[in-house]
């Protein structure tokens, strides 16, 4: 018999088996065409005829958004620091951000196709562009929702605001910070593979176009699949570092007295 | 000399808007022990920010230890009803946290960081929590939260002690546990106290003088000295004069709340 805690461990796996199983018994019980729904074992006899090549455009797409995404993260706490302890920033340049955010990113890559031609630069640029806001308003949030009792006591000591920041902003704010990389980061994925898809001929998202035009459809799953994993696998990376450095703010409460 | 000194202080939050609290007028002498109580939203809590200085006075003047009030004052304390200490701070470094920012602790602390923390858990053993000074603040208590925000109200020997009805969230019991605490903090090492409170008894247990304030806008109604000896044990308050003053404020208290 299995314990709890195994079943919740491997919950996910049975899911993920679950559905790929279905996929394949839908694939062949309808006798779906390959070059309009490849079933699992053609796609992943596609991933091992293609392994290298899938291999060095996965390594594209996933430098290109680690530099986004870097970028992003820098962008979004200097951002989010200024928004938050400020309520005249807040409310001059929250406006601006919201619409920003609300301009789909792939009608921007020509844009920056133009500024920057085809290739890396547009794809870590639309890294950049999509993944920010979430780290922004986040750090934001964590740092506008300090106590007012909080902010009586430090400033009755006589603490700049500076101080204010350092000891208490930020280190409150950090949770709302980690939780928004994992979001990040996923949609740092996100960008590049439009922007590659649209402008480039290195990464993922321009495998799969060159796939989807030659109809080798078990390809372009292959590539969805890969960009799923690196999504799945970053974002368990963040979430890990998030538990290491802010387990204060996610305790058990079972733990508590 | 009087160490705290309002003079028909007024305070209104915002230009034109009604004032919280109206020609205040009081003062407390060195080291006295006084307590504030009125009904909710009389102003209570102002006339502590005017004290400490996060507030300027519409009208009138503040002056602590002889100068006025001009910006946040650095020889206070303060410790309101949540406890807000910084869950990812153990009780130590939460109660060393003043030591961080008020000077002259602030630029000696490299140098004499194992001295301070000594007297830190000096403190922390004082108020009766030894043994939790590397706890999380979610580990403690409600009341054990309340002792240690005392603890770091008091960490840097502020010679003002501001209490915003530290208590107020807290069961009787440990309430009452708690009041002996800080009767016991002050007697042992005297400092000046203000106390704002909904609890006539713990007014009247703790305090030299206790003011009445009015509804908004609050004004001091009524002036009460509390000459019960000290030490005051906890059987004082059972006693017929204890009951005559918490009665006699509790009147006041009525009237106002009809009027």
């Amino acid at each position: 018999m299995l314990s709890q805690n195994t079943l919740i461990r491997l919950a996910p796996w049975l899911v993920v088996l679950f559905f790929g199983l279905l996929w394949e018994g839908i694939v062949v019980a309808f006798d779906v065409p390959a070059f309009l729904f490849p079933s699992v074992s053609s796609v992943w006899h596609s991933t091992v005829m293609h392994w290298d090549p899938i291999m060095m455009h996965a390594t594209q797409t996933f430098l290109t958004t680690l530099a986004g995404f870097a970028i992003a993260v820098v962008f979004g706490l200097v951002v989010g620091a200024a928004v938050g302890s400020s309520p005249i920033i807040y409310k001059a340049f929250y406006p601006l951000l919201v619409g920003f955010n609300s301009i789909p990113k792939v009608a921007f890559v020509p844009v920056l196709v133009v500024w920057f031609g085809i290739g890396t630069i547009p794809a870590i640029l639309t890294a950049f562009l999509i993944s920010f806001f979430p780290v922004v308003v986040n750090v934001a949030t964590g740092l506008a929702t300090l106590e007012p009792e909080m902010e009586d006591v430090l400033r009755s000591l006589g603490a700049s605001r500076l101080d204010i920041l350092k000891k208490v902003g930020l280190p409150r704010a950090m949770p709302y910070f980690f939780a928004s990389l994992k979001v990040a980061i996923t949609l740092a994925f996100v960008g590049s593979v439009i922007s590659e898809t649209v402008a480039s001929n290195l990464g993922i998202g321009y495998l799969m176009m060159a796939a989807s035009s030659s109809m080798d459809m078990a390809l372009v799953f292959a590539g969805l699949i890969v960009i799923g994993i690196m999504g799945v696998a970053m974002y368990e990376l963040f979430a890990l570092v998030e538990r290491k450095l802010t387990g204060w703010a996610h305790r058990n409460p079972n733990g508590a007295m | 000399m009087d160490f705290v000194r309002f003079e028909d202080v007024s305070l209104a939050y915002q230009p034109g808007s009604p004032f919280a609290i109206e020609d205040v007028s009081l003062s407390i002498r060195e080291n006295e022990f006084i307590s504030l109580v009125g009904p909710s939203g009389c102003g209570k809590s102002t006339v502590m920010k005017l004290v400490t200085g996060l507030k300027p006075p519409s009208k009138g003047y503040v002056y602590v230890d002889g100068r006025e009030v001009g910006g946040p004052q650095k020889c206070v304390g303060m410790a309101f009803q949540a406890s807000n200490l910084l869950p990812w701070r153990t009780t130590l470094q939460n109660v060393m946290l003043p030591m961080e920012i008020v000077e002259p602790y602030r630029s000696t602390l490299r140098a004499k960081r194992a001295e301070y923390e000594e007297q830190a858990r000096a403190l922390i053993k004082r108020v009766g929590l030894a043994g939790f000074e590397d706890k999380f603040p979610w580990e403690l208590s409600g009341g054990m939260q309340q002792r240690a925000s005392i603890c770091r109200a008091l960490i840097h020997k502020p010679r003002l002690l501001m209490l915003d009805e530290p208590f107020g969230a807290l069961d009787a019991f440990t309430r009452e546990e708690l009041w002996c605490m800080v009767r016991d903090l002050w007697q042992e090492e005297p400092f000046t106290v203000v106390l704002v409170t909904h609890d006539l008894r713990e007014a009247v247990f703790l305090a030299d003088t206790v003011y009445v304030m009015s509804k908004r806008p609050g004004r001091i109604l009524v002036r009460r000295e509390i000459d019960l000896p000290r030490p005051r044990d906890l059987d004082v308050t059972y006693t017929e004069p204890f009951a005559a003053y918490v009665h006699e404020l509790r009147e006041h208290i009525g009237h106002i709340r009809e009027s």
